[in-house]
């Protein structure tokens, strides 16, 4: 009984991505999507403490958004993975529910 | 589960009046409260602002919605699970927010309150038990 989480604010301008990292359990996946991308990058003041609290959930992000804005994959912090649109399509339809974190 | 009933959570982070996610999450619950459904509200974050008791809008000239909450009872939405670390963040307790609360038929009409103070990891049991979320 998995979740899939969205989150598409910056965490440099919202608490989105914290909390929902407060929330998930083992076994959901987080993917960042919009300005959520920038949450995935290496590096930055919030990387660190991201990296610790996320913990056994699979932390992923949108490559066309990523891309878009600029992000190269070499950033993106240890064990975040890309995914396109149609995997994006593929967790949705393979896990329980999806909650978007606004 | 009842045949055809889903589980529906509705996840408040939204603060009342800066935005409009607020009034929007709560007419959309309104709504869906005609379909029969498992319904519950989460409220964590900046969304536990939206039940703090005497608000008083009247000179920003929008409406003060918070009493409807008052009324969710009578459309059979009795689930009001509020974040405890939220309120702590924001140095508010259960007693800064307003009462809310539903006449059990099954128990003569009896009045019991709405409002369930949980922890964020019971509020993270919560979401994980619901067939669909919607959040605002």
């Amino acid at each position: 009984m998995a979740t899939l989480h969205t989150v598409n604010k910056s965490p440099f301008a919202t608490q989105a991505l914290l909390s929902c990292l407060g929330h998930a359990k083992a076994g959901d996946t987080i993917l960042m999507i919009e300005d959520g991308v920038y949450g995935a990058a290496s590096g930055t003041g919030l990387s660190d403490a991201l990296a610790a609290m996320s913990g056994n959930v699979t932390l992923a992000v949108l490559a066309p958004d990523m891309k878009a804005r600029g992000i190269d994959e070499g950033r993106l912090m240890d064990g975040v993975k890309t995914v396109d649109y149609a995997g994006f399509v593929e967790l949705a339809a393979t896990t329980d529910r999806t909650q978007n974190w606004l | 589960m009842e045949d055809g009933v889903k589980k529906f959570l509705y996840v408040n982070r939204k603060a009342p009046y800066g935005t409009i996610y607020a009034l929007e999450s709560l007419e959309v619950v309104l709504i869906g409260a005609a379909f029969d459904q498992d319904v519950s509200l989460a409220f964590l974050d900046d969304g536990v602002f939206q039940l703090v008791k005497s608000q008083d809008t009247k000179e920003i000239g929008v409406k003060n919605f918070s009493p409807t909450f008052r009324a969710l009872g009578d459309y059979e939405v009795t689930k009001l699970f509020v974040e405890r670390e939220s309120l702590d963040e924001r140095g508010l307790t259960a007693d800064d927010l307003q009462e809310i609360m539903w006449e059990d038929e099954d128990e003569d009409y009896a009045e019991k309150p709405s409002i369930r103070i949980v922890s964020r990891a019971e509020m993270a049991d919560v979401m994980a038990d619901q067939d669909v979320i919607l959040s605002f």
